[in-house]
């Protein structure tokens, strides 16, 4: 029940269209079967699978907005759905930032289905915790991980004739190895579209090696350093940073990107010549969904080009209101890299610190998008180009801004999940003057 | 979590507002009011209970949940949205050979939910393959039928929406008459109708109520291009809309004017003072890093209690449930037996689910035990942690500490944190009295950024406002503050708290844990307390 196919879907909107009698009326329809396996304790400790599908309307009359779903499929709850959310639009005052759904819309579709994925069991589940438990007994290790998968699909239409329909899956995979004494802990992550791309067996080894190459880490002055940051390691810094690129923040003047004395930074440079960012919907491996939550088609756009801010992202009634184009919401973040990988990177470092993973990233000031958090599971320092030895953990206090005005190098891009959820591509990064803080006892 | 969490939030109030959420299902304001027929949900509840043990489990619990939830967004002039949402339906767990199985379904049939108890009982038995010991629960007994609610005085749903959206208006305009560029304000109600049933022989059904009235007030110098915002001094309660009377005996004012709020608050009174403050925030002197005597406000210290003693206590962390995301604890079983000295003799810190108005209250947890007070920290020794169901056998216990709580019905229930409080001082000292005492230290309120690391040693905190403390005297605003701390020796610096008349509640509404993350409510008690010599950072930067 929780997948329905694209007719079934566009005859279940298309009611609900007609059943409406406010001025403006959107419709959407989403639902999907999530499953997950966690273990802990080389155990398996929870599994579940949740089964959802829902049905959301939002009805304007005038400018007065109302909302309301359901997860009844009859003709009755289909009208009993839009009437509840033409009540709830009559009571609301108006706002008057409301934009009228858009018009119809023409959608390329992205490669965002993966039939292997959507076809996993909960037992095809507790075999990659299997993959990642044994290993981990046999070397007396200890493994705690989880995967979680999901398989949805999501359509909406407007009044104006618009309709979108679309089905996803995403597969992510996290495994922390400690030591038995927990002296050392490494960490591995995998986010993919398609399961077949992923071998718990294969990853769990880099985690298995760096829990037991991290045992008596030693201590580093806090201070500036050199760092080498895996692509999950920067991926924390990276997307927080990208939520504060919204151009009503700047032009209000409460943000980074506020130019001083009023206006917006678009075209400064704010970041080293090696910043490439954009955002688009179709390249492989992290494709987005074809349109935004605003039902505009989503295209290729840079946000940042040799290190200028070349676009923001606009609201429709900021765009309006400013006199710009509308353009979708953006679906998803892409930052260019070179051809290196991560081992060479380390192998052209003289002296540095390699970042395996970063922890509980917090905004510290939003004028200079200063970032506080920590590293964790696997930190080592480089010397001649080698892993030298483990050391203790950082507490760092450092601006995604600056740190890309400091890059030395990029590596090859590679999928990763997104703080927020979602998806990324990011390099692995060579970044001098890193700031560490303060020593951390944690392991 | 929390900031995080809210980001979505916003998102959620002001776009679209269409996609599927986690928020659930928008309805009429007149279901706000409905319950379930309680033999509606005893029926359900059998039909997954006989299906489980029919299928093999040796045990199965049963949650039948209606999460509502009602938002009144704001921001300047403008409403931005109304929302109500509802989310209702059935989460199965099960034991079945030894290991858990978790199945759930908004379908609200018997066929519907004895299918999800067979779904979740094979994959327990799927899950069962490599386990190495089978799952022993802590036993509890059946209390058969039983019901409880949050005892508030106004239910804030009932509430006319006309009248919530008057309150965050007159907010706004008195935020923006005092000086405020722009001010965001929120009404965030929420009523989880949880009904519980297991093969122990309990059927609990709970009505539980929250309510948070969150704003943002920001200034802005476009000649300097700096900008800076002050947040509201509220906590989140689990109280009714009695919260937003702001009684005058539940404020607490310091010399210099500032107040913060008790058992109820006044939104109006806070958003002007907010205007003022952001406005002083943009020509504030910036702090000179170094060691300086910390005067922490409740509102403060809440966060820090809940990242420093709330979470390594929880024993799932301790034994290494959670080390692949919110991670482990430096406050390891050894420490406790060894008699770990967590901080100076008068800190007691305390575990409370029953504790009237706070966040995390309930009579029975998401497990079907019952809840109550106990000691986590006496007289500065590590004593005990929160257990749950499958735990407490580790730590030699015969019973669960009730700290069981999923955060949807769609959600499998785990170890929460309980309300994790810092006992009053027991000698007679007002905040007053305690800054009079301070040679050179800082005055913190309310939340600010916060991180702490896996094992809960190094900690960061900002705050909302900061004054110095000089020769006894609260002296001008500054910015830019940061401390640093390690747990043990922070805790240890612990000099002196005030006495129980000066106790209120910081809340924090969104704690997120767990794989999938879950977010809980949970409140942590305090009084004003003093931390003697830590280590303050400047945090202003420069981008050229």
């Amino acid at each position: 029940m929780s997948i329905l196919s694209e007719s079934q879907a566009k005859a279940i909107l298309d009611k609900v269209i007609a059943f409406s009698t406010a001025d403006s009326t959107i419709a959407t329809l989403g639902g999907g079967i999530q499953g997950n396996v966690r273990f802990a304790r080389n155990d398996i400790s929870t599994a579940g699978v949740v089964d959802d599908i829902e049905l959301g309307v939002q009805v304007a009359f005038g400018k007065r907005v109302g909302t309301a779903s359901i997860n009844q499929f009859d003709d009755a709850s289909l009208e009993r759905v839009v009437r509840r959310a033409e009540d709830l639009a009559k009571l609301a005052p108006e706002n008057p930032e409301f934009v009228a759904p858009v018009g119809q819309q023409t959608y390329r579709p992205t490669e965002t289905f993966s039939a292997a994925t959507a076809a996993l069991t909960a037992e095809a589940r507790a075999k990659i915790a299997e993959a990642s438990i044994l290993p981990c007994r046999e070397r007396g290790l200890i493994a705690a991980g989880f995967l979680e998968d999901g398989h949805t699909f999501f359509a909406h239409a407007n009044s104006n004739g618009n309709f979108g329909y679309q089905q996803s899956t995403i597969a992510d995979y996290t495994c922390t190895v400690r030591t038995e004494d927990g002296r050392g802990s490494g960490w591995v992550g995998t986010n993919v579209q398609n399961i077949e791309t992923f071998d718990a067996a294969k990853d769990v080894q880099i985690a298995m090696r760096k829990a037991a190459a991290s045992v008596d880490a030693q201590a580093l002055e806090p201070g500036k350093y050199t760092v080498i940051l895996e692509p999950a390691a920067a991926a924390g810094l990276i997307s927080f940073m990208m939520n504060f690129f919204d151009a009503r923040a700047a032009d209000e003047g409460r943000s980074f990107l506020s130019k001083q004395g009023g206006g917006h930074k678009i075209g400064e440079q704010i970041m080293g010549p090696r910043g490439n960012i954009y955002t688009g919907p179709w390249p492989p491996p992290c494709p987005a969904p074809p349109w935004g939550g605003d039902g505009l088609p989503r295209e290729k756009t840079a946000i940042i080009e040799g290190g200028k801010v070349a676009n923001l992202e606009y609201s429709r009634y900021w765009a309006q209101k400013q006199g710009k184009p509308e353009k979708a919401g953006w679906g998803n973040v892409i930052m260019e890299g070179g051809s290196k990988s991560t081992a060479d990177l380390i192998a052209g470092t003289e002296r540095g610190i390699l970042l395996t993973r970063t922890w509980y990233i917090r905004m510290v000031d939003p004028q200079t998008v200063l970032l506080t958090g920590l590293t964790r599971d696997g930190t080592f320092y480089i010397e001649n180009g080698q892993l030298k030895y483990p050391i203790k953990n950082f507490r760092f206090n450092e601006s995604p801004v600056i740190m890309l005005n400091n890059i030395e190098e990029l590596g090859r891009a590679v999928r990763v999940k997104a703080d927020e959820g979602g998806s990324m591509l990011l390099p692995p990064m060579k970044i001098r003057d890193f700031t560490f803080t303060s020593l951390s006892d944690a392991v | 979590m929390d900031r995080r969490d809210f980001l979505a939030l916003s998102t959620f109030f002001t776009g679209a507002a269409l996609s599927p959420s986690i928020f659930g299902k928008a309805i009429a304001a007149s279901q706000l009011q409905d319950q379930i027929d309680i033999a509606v949900k005893k029926t359900l509840a059998d039909a997954a209970l006989s299906a489980a043990t029919g299928a093999g489990a040796s045990y199965c619990d049963v949650r039948v949940g209606r999460y509502l939830r009602q938002f009144v967004i704001t921001r300047e002039r403008n409403v931005q949205n109304i929302v109500n949402t509802e989310s209702t339906g059935t989460g199965v767990r099960v034991i079945a050979d030894g290991a858990w199985g978790f199945a759930a379904t908004n379908d609200m049939t018997p066929e519907a939910v004895a299918n999800a108890a067979r779904q979740a009982t094979a994959m327990a038995k799927a899950n069962a393959r490599i386990q190495s010991a089978p799952v022993k629960l802590a036993a509890t007994p059946g209390v058969g039928e039983v019901s409880w609610r949050t005892p508030i005085k106004k239910n804030a749903m009932e509430v006319p929406i006309a009248d919530k959206v008057d309150l965050l208006m007159s907010v706004n305009d008195a935020a923006l008459s005092a000086g405020a560029n722009f001010v965001n304000s929120l009404l965030f109600l929420v009523n989880e109708q949880k009904y519980f049933a297991s093969t122990d022989g309990s059927y609990i059904d709970q009505d539980v109520h929250r309510i948070w009235a969150p704003f943002t007030v920001t200034a802005v110098d476009t000649t300097t291009g700096k900008f800076r915002s002050r947040e509201g001094l509220s906590a989140p309660m689990g109280l009714g809309y009695e919260y937003m009377d702001g009684r005058a005996e539940d404020k607490f004012v310091l010399s210099n004017g500032l107040t913060t709020y008790g058992m109820s608050y006044d939104m109006k009174e806070d958003a002007v003072a907010a205007a003022r403050d952001a406005q002083a925030k943009l020509k504030a002197p910036s702090v000179k890093p170094g060691k300086y005597d910390l005067v922490l406000d409740p509102n403060h210290l809440g966060l820090t209690i809940h990242e420093s003693v709330g979470h390594p206590l929880e024993l799932d962390r301790v034994l290494g449930y959670e080390a692949n995301y919110a991670g482990t604890s430096f406050a390891t079983l050894d420490k406790r037996d060894a008699a770990f000295k967590y901080g100076s003799e008068i800190v007691n810190l305390f575990a409370d689910k029953t504790q009237v108005g706070s966040l995390g209250a309930v009579a029975y947890d998401d497990e079907g035990v019952k809840c109550k007070r106990w000691d986590l920290v006496k007289d500065g020794i590590l004593v005990d942690y929160q257990t749950i169901r499958d735990q407490a056998h580790i730590v030699g216990k015969d019973a669960s500490d009730g700290c069981c709580y999923a955060d949807s019905w769609s959600s499998v229930q785990f170890q929460r944190m309980a309300n994790v409080s810092l006992a009053p001082g027991k000698t007679k000292m007002s905040p007053a009295d305690m800054i009079a005492g301070v040679e050179n230290g800082i005055y913190i309120a309310g939340r600010g950024s916060f991180s702490i690391d896996q094992q809960r040693y190094n900690a960061q905190f900002g705050g909302t406002v900061f004054y110095e403390i000089k020769n006894g005297k609260l002296g001008p605003m500054i910015e830019d503050v940061a401390y640093q701390m390690r747990t043990p020796e922070f805790w240890g610096a612990c000099s002196a708290i005030c006495d129980e008349s000066d106790y209120r509640m910081f809340g924090s509404f969104f704690d997120g844990k767990g794989q999938p993350s879950q977010v809980s409510a949970v409140s942590h008690g305090s009084s004003t307390t003093r931390f003697d010599g830590i280590n303050v950072i400047n945090t202003a930067r420069s981008l050229g």
